[in-house]
């Protein structure tokens, strides 16, 4: 008799899929429902931001920023804001490096607010999710008070903060800081105890230490494999060494210590948008100098030379000295980096983007192997995948 | 002429007019389980559900049926014609078939069979041939591994319902539906029972495949499982039918284990409510149940489900089988 070959099930996950977060779309070789090779492929979100970045002025580059990962987009813009300011030189006034750290964490909160739940929902669980985007919901209404837009705020720039947070802002968010945790709570309730929740979550997508530094991940993909690395202490930037907080870490790299990472990295958040609000002091947002932040509009009615400065900052932009940097921001969803060359004209000779997503997704068919299809489900949804950044 | 009308029409058109009697509530209350879920749901996941249509959404049903009803029915080019359109049908049909045993007060029952259990145990199981070849027929793979998926778990969990039936059964000392009710006088069969009321509850959820066993749909993984192809008025019929026979186990439930359509207490003023609105209330409950759980609970996993189904529960409740023997024997409490 001749020996016959069966064909593994060739199923093709996505690029329309509810739980696929976007546009992924994997081919996966099953036997049965046991998942023996995946292949994700990307590319259908890509828009060629890192070229149009290179025919925009610094500052309209700025937003393409929020448009990347436009789940946590005040962390982008930062890490863009960060890389100009090394070129130019600029160091920022304090009250600036506070409110952007507090708008950090407002961002972090975000981020991890749509993943938690959302993971929840790809395992079935559906209530989390409308509850945190209730939270979410508040949040963003603080964007919207800081800088107009619900998402894409744009309010990070070289050199500052567009403007200061309006007043009556800073109690809004303490009176979130202080009501929030009680969200948490009830989404740990709901799902941390639930032994569905956990047989679904724990020992799924394992994935060791040592793998994990082979692969490029970063964020709370890392730190869930119990190594404490984060750049807010590893190279803190803004004012980040003066808070006090604690960065949690998993043990064994699974879903479902990836989940208890981002639910305390909330909680952490809180405290340091508290620190902050304690101890930001009075003063400007943005760097007084008017070749690269535009002078104030009562001082433009009266003097020439702010008139033009304005004019030649939304016209033509600023000049940014020749050379090259790398800043790196710990996003939410790990460490996003900028490299970026300048050649002395006012647009960036090359923008470089290192998405911490990107290099997440790779790691995909090595940690679904073997998994079930449910179970691939799981993993996308504890990665924190976001097409935005990973296509870019 | 006279005999014929005697023999022949009158009872043809009465049994009609019983059938009516009971689909037209049947499906109204299939169409407001729906809204009842919605808003249900939406309180609990502090949102408001519909409330646009009609006075606080009353209208949403009737809009969503009409909605269905003027879609285009897509029929895939790979599909079966035939199988794919049948098995909407069938698993509709049968949602609705298994109504004829159910009692809904005394004596208000369309075929008061003798063997009624095994009746409504056989139709429940039929209706995974609805899924099945509506899986087979998509001629695609999600619907396909719906199937697949959804045969092995009604498989393994009708076994161990069949255990926790005939546990009732013995106390009741017999297969009539009527007559279990009855026996439920001194006591429901929830109270000493209770852990075979709990895998039942359970089972019926992997039965209508709810979550956290609704694998053969899982949303997330399989986007909608078996009726991905489905469109317009099929889509519809498996909805309904999925509905239906989530009241038709709750009834189911509610006569097995809550005694039926008989009062909380047996005394005034609990007495001079009908049967019926005790058995809808009682219906109602269990269905609230569904929905909570629905609201509350993640979905299993494949393996995860059929581990429970064989390894948890099949041991479980033959062990309470033998147990509930022997105490009826033990004691002399077997019934007649």
């Amino acid at each position: 008799m001749a020996e016959a070959t069966i064909k593994p099930l060739t199923l093709n996950f996505g690029p329309q899929h509810p739980a696929a977060h976007g546009v992924l779309r994997m081919v996966m070789e099953m036997d049965g429902e046991v998942i023996e090779r995946l292949d994700p492929h990307i590319g259908l979100l890509h828009r060629g931001t890192e070229k149009l970045i290179e025919y925009k002025t610094y500052l309209q580059a700025v937003h393409y920023f929020d448009r990347l990962d436009y789940v946590a987009p005040m962390s982008q813009e930062h890490a863009f804001a960060l890389a100009a300011e090394n070129l130019l030189g600029l160091e920022l006034p304090r009250r600036a490096k506070f409110v952007r750290t507090l708008f950090c964490e407002v961002t972090r909160i975000l981020n991890h607010l749509l993943n938690v739940t959302t993971y929840a929902f790809d395992v079935g669980a559906m209530t989390p999710m409308l509850w945190a985007f209730e939270e979410r919901e508040r949040l963003m209404e603080f964007y919207e008070r800081v800088s107009g837009a619900r998402m894409h705020s744009g309010y990070f720039r070289p050199g500052g903060v567009t403007r200061d947070m309006p007043a009556g802002l800073a109690d809004d968010i303490h009176a979130f800081c202080e009501r929030f945790p009680q969200t948490l709570d009830d989404i740990e309730e709901i799902l941390t105890e639930n032994r569905i929740y956990r047989q679904r979550s724990v020992d799924i997508g394992v994935i060791s230490q040592e793998e994990a530094l082979d692969w490029g991940f970063t964020g709370p993909m890392i730190r869930s494999t119990g190594l404490p690395w984060d750049l807010r202490k590893a190279q803190p930037y803004e004012v980040y060494d003066e808070m006090d907080f604690d960065i949690p870490v998993g043990r064994n790299g699974d879903c479902f210590d990836r989940y208890l990472v981002r639910m305390e990295e909330m909680r952490q958040s809180l405290r340091i948008m508290q620190q902050c609000l304690d101890k930001m002091p009075e003063g400007p947002v943005r760097v007084d100098d008017q070749k690269v932040m535009p002078p104030k509009r009562a001082e433009m009615k009266r003097s020439m030379e702010a008139l033009i400065h304005h004019f030649k900052l939304y016209t033509e932009g600023y000049h940014v000295p020749p050379g090259e940097t790398y800043a790196a921001v710990e996003a939410p969803k790990g460490e996003f980096g900028v490299y970026l060359v300048a050649d002395g004209s006012n647009r960036p000779y090359k923008c470089h983007i290192r998405a911490p997503g990107f290099a997440h997704l790779q790691g995909m068919d090595y940690m679904c192997k073997g998994h079930m299809l449910a179970d691939s489900v799981a993993i996308l949804g504890s990665m924190d995948i976001v097409f935005g950044e990973i296509d870019r | 002429m006279a005999e014929l009308w005697q023999g022949y029409i009158w009872p043809t058109i009465f049994i009609v007019l019983q059938i009516v009697a009971v689909l037209v509530p049947l499906l109204l209350a299939v169409a407001y389980t729906t809204y009842a879920e919605r808003k249900i749901i939406g309180a609990m996941q502090l949102r408001r559900g519909p409330n646009v249509v009609g006075p606080f959404g009353l209208l949403q049903p009737i809009a969503d049926g009409v909605k269905l009803l003027f879609k285009e029915t897509i029929l895939p080019a790979g599909a079966n014609r035939v199988v794919f359109i049948a098995a909407p049908i069938i698993t509709f049909v049968l949602s609705l078939v298994a109504w004829a045993v159910i009692p809904f007060g005394e004596g208000m029952v369309i075929a008061d069979i003798n063997v009624g259990i095994l009746y409504l145990f056989a139709i429940s199981s039929l209706g995974v041939y609805g899924i099945i070849m509506a899986g087979w027929a998509s001629n695609s793979k999600y619907p396909f591994l719906g199937a697949l998926r959804s045969a092995a778990q009604m498989v393994s969990y009708e076994v161990s319902m069949g255990f926790v039936i005939i546990t009732v059964v013995v106390c009741a000392g017999s297969l009539n539906l009527s007559e279990i009710v009855e026996a439920q006088r001194t006591v429901w069969f929830a109270i000493p029972l209770l852990p075979m009321f709990v895998i039942f509850f359970v089972s019926i959820l992997a039965e209508t495949n709810r979550t956290p066993f609704d694998l053969p749909e899982g949303e997330a993984e399989l986007v909608a499982g078996y009726f991905v192809e489905y469109s317009s008025m099929t889509f519809a019929l498996f909805f309904l039918g999925e509905y239906a026979n989530m009241l038709l186990l709750s009834g189911m439930t509610s006569i097995l284990f809550l005694g039926g359509w008989l009062p909380v207490l047996g005394f005034a003023p609990f007495t001079w409510i009908p049967g019926p609105i005790w058995l809808a209330l009682k219906i109602a409950l269990v269905m609230f149940v569904f929905i909570w759980v629905r609201a509350t609970l993640p979905r299993y996993r494949y393996d995860q489900l059929m581990r429970l189904g064989w390894k948890v529960f099949l041991p479980f409740s033959l062990f309470w089988v033998v147990l509930t023997a022997g105490v009826l024997i033990a004691f002399d409490w077997v019934p007649n």
